[in-house]
């Protein structure tokens, strides 16, 4: 690099060329200025711009004195900086500084800074601005600054660049890059940069500042930035030198520059260039980025001279309005570039060649195919594009449309239809399933291709190719070639010389054998001798065989190369021309006759000889063998004879055994081939020899004497020039020099490059000498080249070769090429002189000698991996190059593993390794040899097994049993499992240790109870057993349905708007909803809102809470005084119509007697018990009370699990009971019941409801009015009720008996019900045994009445027990009820249905959906409902309904709703034209017209025959008509369409009873009793407990009474006889009776009666248990429980 | 607080939902939740979320930006059910209802450190075309029963989903004790790293 002083220099040179040609860019700016500023520019910055182009003379002024100037103004920067120049500046200086201070002369580098600040102090003086000064010159030069500036801009980020490039330093300018837009060249800033500097005068700067303000302050309102005071404070206390800095970077980037054109070019290029950025600055004038151009100047003005600061963000961001081309603008501009096709119609005109007219070969009565359908705009539009087009004319046809082949597509299918329902399927169209099949190139990639090394590479290099024949071969060539390849033959044959060889080798063996004869000299030849004697013999023949046929083969080879040069020589001749360079010369080589005579015939002699031992040795053996054979066919002789002899013999004798005769046959046929009788061999001819091997010696070999002939083919004929030619000929030339051959590298079939097409020559030989590097990914399959021929443009496949790939070790540089042969069975002739391909050709003017040629020739290539530049082959590890194959059947392939690929047959390998006598010690063969062995012991055994997960064992870290042992897996799988016990198990500690065997208890006690019966819990073993039965049953269940129950719709997942339907039930969205629209609003109207329903997902414990509302109570009895008197006669025989009317009546008139009016008879409460919450309502007054309160009770859920399955499981129960509050009073002293109150309450229990969480869950709410569960006796009160007041409702309520309680009982907040899963089940399939077309009929019935009536339940198939669909009917079949039920009374029929009902009810109730947590509603059959003992409604339902049956009633199952249960099954009756209604697990009956029937709605009827549908209007009981017969009202299932296909029912012929076991039940008895009394006494802690043993033994007398009247009307008896015998006690109590299933209930049932809680220091308590036993262990256990409380 | 021989370990999310790609949208709001295992507890922090409003940028980026801070402390016996954050975007459509645009659940990073996390947003296809209008026309447009289920497998075969945008969730996790109790979550070549930024090895009794 030259010094800073020459670099200056240098500039300052450069820069005066650029002064002088700074004029024309000037001009060229001038003039495009206006024409820009018309066209565009609307803003202020137009005006600025047209002022530039006025403003240019002072421009020019100034740089005509620009070099004064300057200097001056140096000057005058120093000394003004010596003055003020404060040093901090050069620290404030950018990185940027410091860089080009590295490449500058220091001091002139001061000097420049000096110079900037001085600038910038004038500046300041230069403030305020003279807002008048607005001089065109001063505009101008302000916008010639701009400019420059901008230039400078760029030209500073160039050099910046420059800098960096040299001195590789961080270099901040690159900050300014969004500015540095304008890519202009740096001699446009140069000559700017002079402008700039010229116009530096004082002066002019002043007044330049001024116009440079005005122009900032436009922009500044424009853009918001500060204001001219913010600023000009801003600008005076900051100052930066960062212009100077710009200015010294155009500095450096000149001195940088001029540096390189030192190096590189003149500065006179520089001028030429500077013009051209003259003009492309004229071009620029035209584009938009004028426009950046423009505006930019102004905020570099600002940034260079005004704000003196530090770069701010403001600096880098430039704010500019948007873009914008007028639109016509921009259409016009859009009109040179883009093309829009019309979418007129093209003039057929247009589209056909001239004065053509349209031809339509339909009219010519051509069959012309429908067209595919286009649209008829879219077709002018393509017809526009391609008439637009080149050459667009040939896509029209003959009548100007656009050639278009017919439509293909066919209207209808052509494949024939696959599916005919009945036939079996065209064998032809049978689907075959294949097994799948890997793709090709799956896994065929390199292993580590991708990695730095991994990139493989082959080359193969096509070197090029000769045709052995080619079509445009003339005779001549055919000769030629032929005799080219003779001579080749020969040359290769002499190369090798193999006759030599062998006849040297027969020397050496005559030698040997001579010499080991000698040496034993014919006496004492050892075996051993012998034997290698022989063995030589063998081989001297071996070889003499040998010699003869390379001996005769060389003679012919040398005879046919003679014959066809003469044949060519001649054809030279008749053609008159020579096409071929080919001259064959033979060189003869004289040799001494006499030797070579001599020679001959001592070899002729010692062949003799040898002959003549050999055909000796030959007699002799054949002689031995003649021998023998001769001895056997005597000796066979013989036995033929003896044989025959033989049979003879026997057929005479017997000649009636066929076995014997098939003996006799069968030995016939052993003997019956006969040797051929060997002929003695011929002696050999010795003299015949001789003359054999004369004549042989004769044929193959030279004549004794005979010259040598050397055949020496050369390409030194010249070859005739084509004027001489005949015509053919030249045809012929003329089109072979039209040919062109080019090779297409295929490698795993597809091209992957191709050569350069090369023509054909005269001689038939094409160079190519081309390498392709052929970078690989996938493993090489093969490499193929094809060879393509083309005249003129088209080309033709010759042939294809495939070459081998390559081994691993092949590698470039070392292997020779190869020449592959191909050819081509392509039938090609031609008119001129070529021969033509697969054509007969006849070499000689006779016609004769017709031969056939194929195109043939060979491919001179070469394929191998290309080698590294660091002698690294790119070639994939050899271990790897198994051609694809699969790396597991590698490993067994031993022979791809010693590298010998290929080598697959295991015996070749073995003959092949035996053949070349491999050396078993050389350790190159070590595993060959190992191969070998195993080869030899039997077949490389595969593994026959195949095992998935082989790693498996890798990953057990512990084994199974530790696994199984550990606390914390058993914890977490059984979570999984969701035993229940674990289901919701928080938080499974971390470590083992943490886990207490306890967690498992319950569980392990819980297996275990499968095993051992708990008598405890379930003191009846038959009922252990049924519990354990009934859980196993459910598990099964529950795993049956564990799939559907993970069984997902979409519905369960998405919530979605109903497919709206107008009109219709329920969800008519578009078409209600669009009327509700439409509606007034009715604001005293209100309406029901539905109460949003919460997914039970993300609740917790407390969030739910039981709202139970009490309404009001009905008919609670009442208390009764102490002195009663005896009742009125019992009630012996009573009649379904006297129990309604005459029972009250009785008791309205007993009551009435005893009471007068008004008085407080009764004060009862409510008490709600749900989980142990206990609530109760506020005491009101009179049997019919009303209370109208709410209470709140809180849930909580097992375990805080809240999902629906968990909540479908809760048992609990919510009990509401009655109680009567009653107010003794207890002041001991006399004296203060003027003063004081002291009264003790008590509360005894009058009656109580429960009713099943499950049910309230599933039915969301209940609301109703229901009946009270009162005992059937109620010491101390009386089942009437006051008349007087209520007289008229009195005859409604009168018909029926009991107390009621209206309630409305619900969830907040509301849970969805669980019945999606009932849902659900619909969706699942399963088992069945049903026909097809029920099931379909089924579906067809349920979901037509689900439709027209959606809130009738419609069943038709129910799932039994086993999981399987069985149609309903099939349930109903009569059954005889237990004998002895019957024959309790034999005479009346009404006492016993009671009974037979009541033996139902006793069955203890359990429901499905508590057993099967909501799983799906189970019915089973009569026998296994017996054997369980439990059951639901339905079970309950169909056992009475099939024991009314079989008692002869006409009985129904009624499918409905009911009240609290929901859906559910009763038994309906008709009885002397009423109809009763059965609740059967309650035993309750009702009449139709009964307002306190518990069933709502009646879906459907069943019977044994048929299901009848309700499509009444109405549903309720009351107001409905149960004739099924009208088919208005019962729609059958079974119809005349579809009659009954005769069902057999699911249920046994007959039900077995067990009898009961007394003695089983009492023992029963007094446990039950035990367990009670010890719970009475642990309920009350505080107080003693007094058992008084004489009421016990009372109530235990009346119990069984109880029992035998069915809990009725005995109670007055009773009672009175208890009053009689405890008369100084006052009573309260009441039997309880209860089905029998478990201890547990009875418990719960005696304890919500609060018999307990009487706290009075003196009661007593008596207890009383029965069990009355029925058959089949059903249970009737009594309970009955009083508190005595002494009067006196 | 440091045990030698701890019984839970503690992972500490904090980190925010930076924002959203919702080309077609505007105006979307989101919700977050957590779904995690039995043995996961939430110790301290809050369990969900609803952001506030976000508009889209006036600039070029077309992206929403929430900026929505999650701070959750979970605590846990077990690494199964490694909590996932479900995050539900839910805007006005055309006629002002306001109707879910997207559900999206990823795991939290289990290495302790800054992630950034972008989860696809989808949301269920309406099951017919006539739906699929009359849930335009009406305004409710099909959505999870519970946004949670998009954290879990069960039931999904029966769902159809439409792609909607991206959510971009950044975390920053501590966890604690998860070593000792046998987990280690960072790689091998980081562990000496992680050694020395951890401190509870000096303490160990």
């Amino acid at each position: 690099m030259s010094t800073p002083s020459d670099l200056r220099d240098k500039l300052r040179k450069k820069r005066r060329a650029l002064q002088e040609s700074l004029g024309k860019v000037k001009d060229d700016t001038q003039a495009l200025v206006p024409s820009d500023s018309d066209v565009t520019k609307e803003n202020e910055r137009t005006a600025v711009e047209k002022l530039t182009g006025r403003g240019d003379d002072p421009g020019e002024t100034l740089r005509r004195s620009l070099k004064a100037q300057r200097m001056k103004k140096k000057k005058k920067l120093l000394e003004e900086m010596s003055m003020e120049g404060p040093p901090e500046e050069e620290m404030v200086n950018e990185e940027i500084t410091a860089v080009q201070e590295l490449q500058h002369d220091q001091e002139e580098h001061s000097v420049e800074t000096l110079a900037e600040e001085g600038r910038s102090v004038r500046l300041q003086r230069d403030l305020p601005p003279l807002p008048v000064a607005r001089a065109d010159s001063s505009l101008s030069e302000s916008s010639m600054r701009q400019r420059m500036r901008e230039k400078l801009r760029v030209a500073r980020s160039k050099a910046a660049s420059l800098l960096q490039q040299e001195a590789s330093l961080e270099q901040p300018s690159h900050l300014r890059g969004p500015r540095d837009r304008e890519t202009l060249t740096r001699f446009d800033r140069e000559t700017d940069l002079d402008v700039h500097e010229e116009e530096s005068s004082f002066a002019a700067r002043v007044k330049f500042r001024d116009a440079a303000r005005k122009a900032t302050r436009d922009k500044r309102t424009e853009t918001g930035l500060p204001t001219e005071e913010e600023a000009y404070k801003f600008f005076t206390f900051n100052f930066d030198p960062e212009p100077q800095e710009s200015r010294r970077k155009d500095r450096a980037k000149k001195k940088t520059r001029s540096t390189d054109d030192e190096e590189n070019e003149g500065e006179e290029d520089e001028e030429e260039e500077e013009e051209e950025t003259g003009r492309a600055r004229a071009r620029e004038g035209e584009d938009e980025s004028r426009e950046r151009d423009e505006d930019a100047p102004l905020v570099r003005d600002e940034e260079e001279d005004l704000f003196i600061i530090d770069q701010s963000a403001k600096d880098f961001l430039e704010l500019k309005k948007a873009d914008y081309i007028g639109y016509n603008r921009r259409v016009l501009r859009e009109r040179e570039i883009f093309f829009t096709p019309s979418t007129r119609p093209v003039p057929a005109s247009c589209k056909l060649p001239e004065n053509v007219q349209p031809r339509y070969l339909e009219d010519e009565g051509l069959y012309v195919g429908e067209r595919p359908p286009v649209a008829l705009s879219n077709q002018n539009i393509l017809e526009n594009r391609i008439l637009k087009e080149d050459g667009g004319k040939k896509w029209f046809g003959d009548d100007g449309r656009i050639l278009a082949l017919p439509d293909p597509i066919k209207e209808s299918s052509s494949r024939p239809p696959l599916y005919h329902l009945e036939e079996e399927l065209d064998p032809a169209l049978q689907t075959v399933y294949r097994k799948p099949l890997k793709s090709k190139y799956v896994n065929r990639y390199i292993a580590g291709v991708g990695d730095t090394q991994g990139d493989y590479q082959l080359d193969v290099d096509v070197s090029g190719l000769i045709f052995s024949h080619h079509p445009l071969f003339s005779k001549e060539h055919v000769l030629g070639a032929r005799l080219a390849q003779l001579y080749d033959q020969y040359l290769s044959r002499q190369h090798k010389n193999l006759t030599c060889l062998l006849t040297d080798k027969l020397n050496g063996l005559r030698n040997t054998i001579r010499n080991m004869l000698e040496l034993h000299s014919g006496e004492g030849i050892s075996h051993v001798t012998q034997q290698r004697i022989a063995e030589y013999k063998q081989e001297v023949r071996h070889t003499r065989q040998l010699r003869d046929t390379e001996q005769e083969k060389d003679r012919t080879l040398l005879k046919s190369i003679i014959k066809v040069w003469k044949e060519l020589k001649s054809l030279r001749e008749d053609k008159g021309c020579t096409n071929t360079p080919y001259k064959l010369y033979i060189r003869r080589e004289e040799i001494q006759r006499a030797l070579d005579e001599q020679e001959q015939e001592a070899e002729i002699l010692a062949e003799v000889a040898e002959l003549q031992a050999e055909s000796e040795e030959d007699y002799e053996r054949k002689l031995n063998e003649y021998k023998r054979k001769h001895e056997e066919w005597k000796s066979w002789k013989k036995k033929q004879k003896t044989l025959k002899k033989k049979q003879k013999q026997r057929r005479q004798q017997s000649q009636d055994v066929d076995e014997e005769e098939e003996e006799d046959e069968h030995s016939e046929e052993e003997l019956g081939e006969e040797p051929v009788k060997p002929e003695a061999p011929e002696k050999p001819d010795i003299a015949g020899l001789e003359q054999q091997v004369r004549e042989k010696a004769a044929k193959i070999r030279r004549k004794p004497g005979e010259p040598v002939l050397v055949p020496e083919l050369t390409a030194s004929n010249p070859i005739t020039p084509n004027e001489a030619c005949p015509r053919g000929e030249i045809s012929r030339r003329e089109d072979v020099s039209k040919r062109s051959l080019f090779v297409k590298v295929l490698y795993n079939d597809k091209e992957v490059s191709r050569t350069d097409s090369r023509s054909l020559n005269m001689d038939f030989r094409v160079h190519f000498g081309q390498i392709f590097n052929l970078k690989i990914v996938n493993w090489p399959e093969s490499i193929k080249l094809q060879i393509y021929e083309g005249v003129s443009s088209s080309s033709s496949l010759i042939a294809e070769v495939c070459v081998p790939v390559p081994e691993s070790s092949v590698l470039t540089g070392s292997t020779p090429s190869e020449e592959l042969e191909f050819s081509s069975n392509q039938r090609v002739t031609f008119n001129h002189e070529g021969v033509g391909s697969d054509v007969p050709v006849s070499f000689t003017n006779d016609g004769s000698n017709i031969q056939t040629l194929l195109t043939s020739g060979k491919l001179s290539c070469c394929v191998s991996w290309a080698v590294g530049e660091d002698d690294i082959p790119l070639a994939p590890p050899s271990t790897q190059h198994g051609a694809g194959m699969h790396s597991g059947l590698r490993q067994m392939d031993a022979i791809a593993c010693i590298g010998a690929s290929g080598l697959n047959d295991m015996k070749r390998l073995g003959k092949w390794a035996a053949e070349s006598r491999l050396d078993p010690n050389d350790p190159n063969n070590a595993s060959i040899m190992q191969l070998l062995s195993v080869a030899s012991g039997g077949e490389v055994v595969a593994p026959d097994y195949f095992r998935l997960e082989q790693l498996q064992e890798e990953f057990n870290f512990l084994s199974d049993e530790e696994l199984e042992r550990s606390r914390r897996f058993r914890l977490i799988r059984l979570r999984s499992q969701e035993e229940p016990e674990f289901r919701n198990f928080k938080t499974i500690p971390a470590t083992e240790r943490e886990i207490s065997e306890k967690v498992f208890e319950e569980y392990d006690r819980r297996l275990k109870e499968g095993e051992v019966i708990d008598t405890k819990e379930h003191i009846d073993a038959h009922r252990a057993l049924v519990a354990k039965y009934l859980q196993k049953v459910r598990e099964s269940v529950i795993n049956r349905f564990l799939i559907s129950k993970h069984h997902y719709i979409l519905s369960d997942l998405v919530v979605e708007e109903e497919v709206p339907s107008i009109g219709g039930p329920g969800q008519g969205v578009l078409g209600l909803n669009l009327f509700k629209l439409a509606e007034p609003k009715r604001p005293l109207k209100p309406r029901r809102k539905e109460r949003k329903k919460v997914t039970a997902q993300n609740l917790s414990d407390g969030d739910i809470k039981l709202l139970v509302n009490i309404i009001r109570g009905y008919d609670i009895p009442i208390r009764k005084p102490h002195t009663s008197k005896p009742a009125a006669g019992s009630k012996g025989a009573r009649s379904y119509t006297e129990t309604f009317t005459a029972a009250s009546t009785s008791q309205t008139a007993l009551q009435a007697s005893e009471w007068p009016l008004g008085q407080p008879v009764i004060r009862p409460f409510v008490e709600v018990s749900f989980q142990r919450t206990l609530l109760q309502t506020s005491t009101a007054e009179g049997p019919n009370p009303c209370w109208n309160e709410e209470l709140v009770l809180p849930f909580s859920a097992p375990n805080g699990d809240y999902s629906t399955s968990s909540l479908q499981a809760v048992r609990d129960e919510v009990f509401i009971s009655i109680f009567d509050e009653v107010l003794h009073d207890v002041v001991e002293d006399e004296r203060e019941r003027g003063s004081s109150v002291h009264t003790r309450i008590e509360r005894h229990w009058l009656g109580s409801i429960k009713i099943p969480f499950s049910t309230i869950y599933m039915q969301s709410r209940i609301d109703g009015t229901f009946k009270l569960g009162t005992p059937s006796v109620l010491l101390g009160y009386s089942k009437e009720r006051s008349l007087g007041s209520e007289g008229g409702y009195d005859a409604i309520r009168s018909l029926s008996e009991g107390t009621f309680l209206t309630l409305f009982i619900t969830i907040e907040p509301q849970l969805v019900p669980g019945d999606s899963i009932r849902e659900k089940m619909k969706d699942v399939k399963f088992d069945t045994q049903e026909v097809e077309r029920l099931l379909l009929a089924c579906e067809i019935f349920e979901k037509d009445a689900g439709q027209r009536y959606p809130d009738r339940p419609c069943v038709t198939t129910v799932v039994d027990i086993n999981g399987k669909t069985v149609f309903i009917t099939r349930f109903i079949r009569p059954l005889p009820p237990p004998q002895e039920l019957l024959d309790a009374f034999p005479n009346n029929s009404q006492e016993a249905t009671e009974l037979v009902v009541r033996y139902v009810s006793l069955i203890p109730f359990l429901p499905d959906s508590v057993s099967f947590a909501g799983i799906c509603d189970l019915w089973s059959t009569c026998d296994q409902f017996l054997t369980l003992l439990a059951g639901d409604e339905e079970e309950h339902a169909v056992l009475l309904c099939n024991y009314f049956l079989s008692m002869g009633k006409k009985a129904w199952l009624i499918i409905g709703t009911a009240i609290p249960e929901g859906p559910t099954a009763y038994v309906l009756t008709q009885e002397q034209n009423r109809y009763l209604i059965w609740n059967p697990s309650t035993g309750q009956y009702y009449g139709q017209h009964d307002t306190f029937c518990p069933l709502q709605t009646v879906g459907c009827l069943v019977n044994a025959d048929n299901v009848w549908f309700n499509i009444q209007l109405y549903a309720t009981p009351i107001r409905m008509s149960f004739d099924v017969t009208k088919p208005k009202f019962w729609k059958p299932f079974f119809s005349r369409s579809f009659p009954d296909p005769g069902l057999s029912s699911v249920q046994p012929e007959d039900l077995v009873y067990r009898r009961t076991d007394k003695a089983y039940a009492a023992e029963l008895q007094d446990r039950i009793e035990k367990i009670l009394r010890e719970k009475i006494m642990e309920w009350r802690p505080r107080h003693p407990t007094r058992w008084n043993r004489y009421c016990t033994s009372t109530l235990r007398q009346f119990l069984p009474k109880l029992e035998m009247s069915g809990g009725r009307e005995v109670a007055e008896e009773h009672r009175l006889e208890l009053q009689s015998l405890l008369g100084d006690y006052r009573i309260s109590g009441f039997p309880l009776h209860l089905p029998f299933s478990e201890i547990r209930p009875i418990i719960e049932a005696v304890y919500s009666t609060g018999v307990h809680n009487v706290e009075a220091p003196n009661v007593e308590f008596a207890l009383a248990v029965y069990v009355h036993p029925y058959p089949s262990n059903v249970l009737s256990v009594w309970v009955y429980i009083a508190s005595l409380v002494r009067t006196r | 607080m440091t045990s030698p021989n701890p019984s839970v370990f503690l992972l500490m999310i904090s980190g925010q939902i930076e924002g959203a790609q919702f080309p077609e949208y505007d105006d979307l709001y989101c919700k977050y939740c957590f779904v995690y295992g039995h043995d996961w507890a939430p110790t301290s922090g809050l369990e969900e979320g609803i952001s506030q409003i976000t508009s889209k940028g006036r600039g070029s980026t077309q992206s929403l930006v929430w900026n929505f801070p999650l701070d959750i402390t979970f605590k846990s016996t077990n690494p199964f059910g490694w909590p996932q954050i479900v995050v539900s975007v839910y805007g006005p459509d055309t006629f002002g209802n306001d109707v879910v645009r997207g559900y999206g659940a990823v795991h939290i990073p289990f290495t302790p450190g800054k992630h950034t996390r972008t989860i696809p947003m989808f949301v269920p296809e309406s099951t017919s075309r006539l739906q699929k209008f009359t849930s335009w026309l009406m305004g409710r447009r099909p959505e999870y029963t519970d946004p949670k289920v998009v954290a879990q497998g069960e039931g999904r075969e029966v769902t159809r989903v439409r792609s909607q945008g991206f959510v971009t969730l950044q975390f920053s996790i501590i966890t604690k004790d998860m070593k000792k109790l046998g987990y280690d979550t960072t790689s091998g070549e980081q562990a000496p790293a992680t050694r020395l930024a951890g401190t509870e090895q000096p303490y160990r009794s």
